[in-house]
């Protein structure tokens, strides 16, 4: 169908945010202060914040399953991954790692969506899908090889079909979308879900893993944490349609969740996959939540955000919600929480003994794996440095 | 009274701030510039004098970034855009490289892109991969850019100025690990062309030529040599494309010796082009072939390998040896 000029000039200012430049000045997103939107009435949630569940007719029938052994299960994966990520922040300030990049009020949207994968399923995850890796079964230990500055990496991606942290931003959501090309391919009904942030959504890189997705309707979630911030800078910063809605325009839906209502990202992530694996192509899901911590431990939020905005998003605590449902929808005693609070320290210690016990690699790791056949140039430098490096050793003797 | 002692990062930060001062077409953009003043706070407080229309926070789309630039400076503007780190330029190496670069040839000279790229380049922060890299080979293979890098705190307030007059795209680097050493800034002294060497120290046994980072390595090197009753002279490069090849030929044809030092990759690295010129033009006056310190054909280690894979004193004084015994 064509459209006239007129429309279409109509259609073109609508996109546009109709005000002067004066007002567009004021609303521009550096002074965001405290006030956000809150979601909207869009957001897709099944537990308030207060604890209270809620129907909800489209997906309802996501969860129906969910046992509350099930759900206290999603508990505990929240808990044991906020301790595990306090343990990491902690060995950051002791001088253990270089670096933290805290997954802090997020545990909801990546438990949720992390729990509703398959075991055959792949991800695609940023730098901060501790939730995620936890429940794909990597050692939490794994993660944190390359935050101490030991590798690159420190896990075989293929053994969890969890890939490798991503640090530029946006490049792993293309690699997911040619994931799922060949899942596609080869008639296999696994789905590969792509993990970002709202700050990524602005890399060519994301559009175009949009759009390689829809033409080639590929087995893929885009799973988008929308946190509000990438490090200093605000949603606003970013776009000024709400994110979900992007989807729309590349041809495939696209939903907001609540991502600090884990009931609600599992469920919303359950139909993504669930497309994913019936052809019906990609599905983008942002989960609306926020990132309490710092962006990483280099970062001084204060600088730019402020405290009032952490404590109201702190009234909606993805652990805190589910906790009060558990209280006083099921019957789940003291001893479970007890229990899981000795179990976290146990993980703690034992994050914190392998860390400190991790060693650094030998010197010629520098040379190791940089090609898979091989390659003359390299060869030539590791002997070179090797002798060098045993000439100071030589001396020493 | 012109005359102060600061940081690096500090003295980029005066220079940001006098040109946009001194011209109202500047403009800072990037990602996290304003509010924060970027995660090395080198545009600190600049958004909070200048406004938002001047100091731009960006989305997070390098190449969006460095399109956008290309754009405005056709407008007129000139943009000194910010990329966050060395790692993350080559989403917008595509318009670096095919854009900015060749559109004052393809418009027969009629347009001018005066686009100044600031990259936090090197390594030696114990940072996480994609943070430590030196890719200035990489710009400087490209004809249509200018690359260079200052190594103290009165090159980086005057070569910044000097770029961001320039009618040329420049990429900027800037060694991120030198950001807190402390130098002194005139702020009205004649500034030295952009493009030439100095000698930042005499010496006449052996030339050492380097930038950025790798200059105060080699600084330390000679001081080292001297106490071995070694003379070196140190040259500190400041710019890879022009490269001055004259003050490195004058120096080689007194000293008859050169060690090229740098932390980028040594294989068809910037001491490549300078050892195949160095060699053409003094052939006869060298007494040993030009020899190279530099990083290693694999990709830059984790935190816990970099000084092993860095250049650093003992490594540059051992090819000092080498060069010397021939
Ligand atoms: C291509 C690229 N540019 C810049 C950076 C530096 N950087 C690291 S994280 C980050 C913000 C990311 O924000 P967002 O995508 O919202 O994810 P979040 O960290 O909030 O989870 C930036 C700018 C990078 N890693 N990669």
């Amino acid at each position: 169908m064509t459209v006239d000029s007129a429309d279409s000039t109509a259609a073109a200012q609508q996109a546009r945010p109709p005000r002067k430049r004066a007002a567009a000045k004021k609303s521009s997103g550096t002074s965001s202060g405290t006030k956000k939107s809150p979601g909207g009435p869009e957001l897709i949630q099944l537990l308030t914040p207060e604890g209270k569940r809620v129907k909800n007719a489209t997906y309802d029938r996501y969860v129906a399953d969910v046992t509350d052994d099930e759900l206290r299960g999603l508990y505990r994966d929240m808990v044991m991954t906020r301790r595990f990520d306090a343990e990491a922040t902690a060995l950051q300030r002791q001088g253990e790692l270089g670096l933290w990049a805290s997954l802090l009020g997020q545990e909801a949207a990546q438990i949720g969506s992390g729990r509703a994968t398959r075991e055959d399923d792949y991800v695609f995850p940023t730098y901060r899908e501790h939730g995620v890796a936890w429940c794909r079964g990597v050692d939490p230990t794994n993660l944190l090889g390359m935050f101490r500055g030991v590798n690159h990496g420190g896990w075989d991606p293929n053994s969890n079909n969890f890939h490798l942290y991503t640090i530029v931003i946006g490049s792993q959501t293309l690699h997911a979308t040619g994931y799922a090309m060949g899942v596609a391919k080869d008639g296999a009904d696994s789905a590969v879900i792509a993990y970002f942030g709202d700050g990524a959504s602005s890399q060519g890189d994301v559009l175009e893993a949009f759009n390689f997705g829809a033409v080639y309707n590929a087995p893929v979630v885009f799973f988008c944490q929308n946190n509000q911030w990438a490090i200093s800078e605000p949603t606003e910063r970013q776009m000024r349609a709400p994110l979900y809605q992007r989807a729309q325009g590349f041809g495939f839906p696209g939903v907001r969740v609540d991502g600090n209502d884990v009931l609600a990202c599992l469920a919303v992530t359950r139909w993504a996959l669930e497309r994913a694996r019936n052809g019906e192509g990609p599905t983008l899901v942002e989960a609306f939540t926020y990132r309490m911590g710092a962006h990483t431990t280099s970062d001084d939020p204060s600088k730019y955000r402020a405290d009032e905005e952490r404590q109201a998003w702190e009234a909606k605590d993805p652990i805190l919600r589910l906790r009060s449902y558990l209280e006083t929808r099921t019957d789940t005693d003291e001893a479970f929480f007890a229990d899981l609070d000795v179990e976290s320290e146990a993980l703690g210690k034992r994050v914190r003994e392998v860390v400190r016990a991790m060693p650094d690699p030998g010197h010629l790791a520098i040379f190791e794996n940089v090609y898979a056949d091989g390659h003359a140039l390299v060869d030539e430098e590791r002997a070179q440095f090797a002798a060098y490096q045993a000439s100071f050793a030589d001396g020493e003797a | 009274m012109a005359v102060q002692k600061l940081p690096i990062a500090k003295a980029i930060n005066e220079s940001l701030r006098t040109a946009l001062e001194n011209d109202p077409k500047v403009l800072v953009m990037g990602e996290d510039v304003g509010k924060l003043g970027g995660v090395f706070r080198v545009t600190d407080g600049l958004q909070k004098d200048f406004g938002e229309e001047r100091v731009i926070d960006t989305p997070l789309a390098e190449s969006g970034i460095v399109g956008t630039a290309i754009g405005l400076a056709l407008r007129g503007y000139r943009p000194v855009v910010e990329i966050q780190f060395d790692g993350f330029v080559f989403p917008a190496y595509d318009q670096i490289v095919t854009q900015l670069a060749k559109m004052h040839a393809r418009a027969l000279g009629k347009v001018k892109t005066p686009v100044v790229i600031r990259i936090p380049y090197g390594g030696g922060i114990g940072a996480v991969e994609h943070h430590s890299e030196s890719p200035e080979a990489l710009f400087a293979h490209v004809p249509g850019l200018k690359v260079v890098t200052p190594s103290n705190s009165s090159d980086a307030y005057w070569m910044l100025q000097q770029a961001i007059q320039s009618d040329d795209p420049v990429i900027f680097f800037e060694p991120k690990r030198r950001y807190w050493d402390k130098g002194e800034l005139d702020t009205e002294a004649i500034p030295a062309p952009l493009h030439g060497a100095h000698v930042a120290r005499e010496g006449s046994d052996l030339t050492l030529a380097a930038y950025g980072p790798m200059v105060k390595v080699c600084l330390e090197a000679a001081a080292a040599a001297q106490e071995e009753g070694k003379s070196l002279e140190v040259l500190d490069l400041r710019s890879i494309s022009p490269m001055d090849f004259d003050s490195v030929q004058k120096s080689v044809e007194k000293t008859r010796r050169l060690v090229v030092v740098h932390e980028a990759p040594v294989f068809l690295g910037s001491g490549a082009e300078l050892a195949a010129r160095i060699t053409e033009r003094c052939f006869y006056h060298l007494e040993a072939p030009v020899l190279r310190v530099g990083g290693y054909h694999a990709p830059y280690p984790p935190a816990r390998l970099e000084d092993e894979y860095l250049p650093g004193l003992d490594r540059v004084l051992d090819a000092v040896d080498r060069s010397l015994a021939y």
